[in-house]
């Protein structure tokens, strides 16, 4: 009698198993080629650029010598526009905190701490350019005194003691501080830059798209979690939510926009970085948005949940209205109609629930993974 | 027919000498013996690998803040000391391995591995759950009747013990697996192979089966399928003695699997090494001599082999009577809820229901003053570990708890009429993400409750059965 009900038990399974067999034939399997989706992200978007990215920095770097070599009007002008094109590019290699970039700081920013932190302190740039005290750029407490940020300032703010920011260089009683302080944020940026793009091509590209793992390690789940991470943290809250007021009950910052002293272009920087956010999100090349490989998109796709994809697509349409509508100086818009700059923070914040929650969850992405057992 | 004219219901009337010969039944002490041993050896061993990953720091001392349970506020970890707490666990687990001061040893892990588990409740797990109601229910057992140091002290030892103490063992055992298999008897993880469904796909890496299995919609199904067959069947295949091997060995290959599939730490073992107690006394016996031939020195035949009687027999017979009733009980009493379980978990903890939900979620708070209504967003990583963070978001209990936190630290720093209202989301098991708790309501004018939580909006879906 026993052996009966244990063949029976067998067979129910073995039943069960072939039965839902049949239905499964409709039933998209995933077979997603994650070597793919990898090799699409380092080869046609990442690396391209971080290679854009460099060749922008050393243009910027060129530029700033020029204008050591012949301090005029003219020359810093042309670093003005050298710095906006490499701060552009930046905007397209914010997200990869992976690989040694991920290893360079403790920092919550990653390693986009050694690039991006604003509001600049003009305080420790001034004490620095200005006093004979040592500093110490990789000290985390000069975050917030080099990068795109301090360069911005060098660029185009204007010290207490000067009437043009030219002035810094020329009349002021510390030029050469100043000269010298650029000249280390800039071999800052430039070694950085050189360290992380030489590792990716020479050791992690390979690295990255061998590693397939589904693990909390694999590459995939680190650059997921890049991915959420820059979308909430560097274009949500810092470009957008902060000077809007949203995490300081109403009181708003229009001096911590992103390029405050230049101040005319934070909306063009924003609009980059979303730009970079959806072109990853849909696995399209870097410089060449018609070329499009395996990506998140794909990969939703695949487990058949286009309709959340489409979905986020939207979302960051909807953000990229709302962006556009913007002044081009957020100081403005919050000074003149914060309104509209709390709208398109709520537009982006629409897309954080669809990445973090609907698509981690479907992937089976584990956000923030903490090491620890379940049941 | 006079006892009938005695007025005495006579299937009460054998009922009744049936217990009563069933509560006098004597059987041999070994298996309860090796019971204790592995018992006390996977708790040590689990006491171990717990410290050795720094959890305890991370999960106890590191947090800011602890989320509680409800009536159970005041228990906390204790600072550095915790490190002392999970020693004196850790001792009393060994102690009770070798059956040295045994109802010393095992009511001391009992209520030190119980406070453990109360002092956050983000580390709910079943099987910690589980660990607690085990050892609660051998602080009543004579678990050190045989082969234990206790027998040398005492100089005497135990080969009969009451048989009911065996079985009230296997009893717990059957609990857990068959709530855990009714448990699965609900649509989404019958018809739909949900959570699986999700879960098996991203283990494409594993050897073998990764790309193939593992991406198969009819695998999922057969998974489900088979878990709850499996965990509603395994304790009567265990139970009877011709499938006994037979079950043994789904159970070993069952949460061998489970353990190679999901991160569930040391359960696996834990349930491997309980199934034992199933098995006659000769097997018991054979696993004792093991220990016997490594532990040659120590005689323990020389004391005259005594059975064990209970003195306060009928005084622990109702208590675990009560204990039991309580354990078939208590995971039914999501019905006194009217919401979807999975959706506002009310009644979901202490019920058995292992692996059923993918949920992610997400919550934001915002701290308004009620009157400028001026507001800002919390941002969550200043108070809670990311663990933490994850937990709260899909647990309405927790999403209060952090609320009321929010609100003392505010108010703390000088903020005035201040109210706190949360913008949250939640995915349930694939489904897409809607909003969770009601945005509109002021967290911190609620208090927790048994009552059921009207601010948790509907499930816009629904998840038929048990």
């Amino acid at each position: 009698m026993l052996k009966r009900i244990v063949y029976l038990f067998c067979l129910v399974c073995v039943i069960v198993a072939c039965s839902s067999s049949d239905d499964s034939s409709d039933d998209n399997t995933d077979n997603f080629d994650r070597t793919a989706l990898l090799t699409n992200y380092a080869d046609n978007i990442i690396l391209p650029a971080l290679e854009n990215f460099q060749s922008k920095v050393s243009a910027l770097d060129v530029a700033r010598g020029n204008f050591i070599n012949a301090i005029n009007q003219t020359n810093l002008d042309l670093l003005s526009d050298a710095w906006l094109e490499a701060y552009s590019a930046w905007q397209y290699v914010g997200i990869y905190n992976i690989g040694l970039a991920e290893t360079l700081t403790g920092n919550e920013n990653g390693f986009r701490a050694y690039f991006n932190v604003y509001p600049v302190s003009t305080a420790l740039i001034e004490s620095a350019a200005e006093t004979n005290a040592s500093y110490n750029l990789n000290a985390d407490a000069y975050f917030a005194a080099q990068g795109f940020p301090a360069l911005d300032f060098l660029i185009h703010g204007i010290t207490d003691s000067d009437i043009t920011p030219l002035d810094k260089f020329t009349s002021n009683s510390k030029s050469n501080g100043y000269v010298n302080y650029m000249t280390d944020v800039q071999s800052q940026i430039n070694s950085r830059t050189t360290a992380i793009v030489n590792d990716w091509q020479n050791t992690f590209r390979d690295e990255f798209v061998a590693n397939t793992s589904s693990s909390a390690t694999g590459s995939i789940n680190k650059i997921v979690n890049d991915y959420i991470n820059y979308y909430e943290r560097a274009l949500r809250a810092n470009k957008i939510g902060t000077p809007a007021g949203n995490f300081s009950a109403g009181q708003t910052f229009p001096d911590k926009v992103e390029a405050f002293y230049k101040n005319n272009v934070s909306k063009e920087l924003a609009l980059l970085s979303l730009d970079a956010v959806q072109q990853f999100f849909n696995g399209e090349a870097f410089g060449n948005t018609a070329n499009s490989g395996a990506s998140l998109a794909s990969y939703l796709d695949a487990l058949d949940h286009t309709e959340l994809k489409n979905d986020i697509n939207a979302q960051f349409e909807v953000a990229r209205q709302q962006i556009q509508s913007l002044n081009s100086s957020f100081s403005q818009q919050v000074i003149n109609d914060n309104t509209k700059m709390t709208q398109a923070y709520d537009a982006l914040q629409g897309a954080v629930v669809l990445l973090k929650v609907d698509m981690a969850s479907v992937l089976d992405i584990q956000i923030d993974f903490v090491d620890n057992d379940g049941d | 027919m006079k006892r009938i004219l005695n007025n005495e219901n006579p299937f009460f009337c054998f009922m009744r000498n049936t217990l009563n010969t069933y509560f006098k039944t004597e059987t041999s002490a070994a298996p309860l013996a090796v019971f204790r041993i592995g018992f006390g050896l996977m708790m040590v061993l689990s006491i171990i690998r717990f410290w050795s990953y720094g959890w305890i720091e991370k999960l106890y001392i590191n947090p800011k803040f602890h989320f509680s349970y409800y009536g159970f506020e005041w228990i906390k970890p204790i600072g550095n000391y915790t490190y002392i707490l999970f020693f004196i666990c850790g001792f009393a687990a060994l102690f009770v391995a070798f059956g040295f001061k045994y109802r010393l040893a095992i009511v001391t892990f009992f209520l030190s591995f119980t406070y453990i588990e109360f002092m956050d409740k983000t580390t709910y797990l079943n099987h910690y759950y589980f660990i607690s109601v085990l050892s609660f229910l051998m602080c009543f057992l004579p678990a050190n009747a045989y082969y234990s140091l206790d027998n040398l002290i005492r100089k005497k030892h135990y080969n009969k013990i009451p048989k009911w103490t065996i079985d009230s063992i296997k009893l717990l055992l059957g609990i857990v697996y068959v709530y855990a298999g009714l448990a699965k008897i609900n649509s989404d993880w019958l018809f739909k192979a949900m959570p699986l469904k999700i879960w098996l796909p991203s283990k494409y890496d594993l050897p073998l089966l990764g790309e193939t299995l593992m991406q198969q919609h009819w695998f999922h199904i057969a998974m489900s399928w088979s878990g709850m067959l499996y965990d509603l069947c395994i304790p009567f295949l265990l139970l009877y003695r011709k499938t006994r091997w037979f079950a043994f060995a789904l159970v070993v290959f069952f949460h061998v699997f489970t353990r190679v599939l999901f991160p569930i730490g040391m359960f696996p073992y834990i349930m491997i090494i309980s199934a034992l107690i199933f098995f006659d006394a000769k097997i018991h016996e054979r696993i004792l001599n093991v220990f016997r031939r490594v532990f040659k020195t120590i005689k323990t035949k020389t004391f005259k082999p005594q059975i064990y009687k209970y003195k306060n027999q009928n005084l622990i017979l109702p208590l675990l009577a009560l204990f039991f009733a309580i354990q078939l009980l208590l995971p039914f009493r999501y019905l006194t809820y009217p919401n979807e379980l999975f959706w506002t978990e009310e009644g979901y903890r202490f019920s058995w229901r292992v692996m059923l939900m993918e949920k992610t979620g997400y919550a934001e708070f915002k701290v308004v003053d009620g009157k400028t209504k001026n507001s800002f967003v919390v941002n969550n990583s200043d108070f809670l570990t990311a663990f933490q963070e994850k937990e709260m978001s899909t647990q309405p209990d927790f999403i209060l708890e952090y609320a009321h936190f929010l609100g003392q630290h505010f108010a703390s720093q000088g903020h005035k009429n201040l109210e706190v209202y949360v913008d949250s989301y939640a995915a349930l098991n694939g489904r897409r993400s809607q909003r969770f708790i009601d945005p509109k309501v002021d967290l911190l004018k609620l208090t927790e409750s048994f009552k059921p939580k009207n601010w948790i909006l509907p499930f816009k879906d629904e998840i038929k059965g048990l």
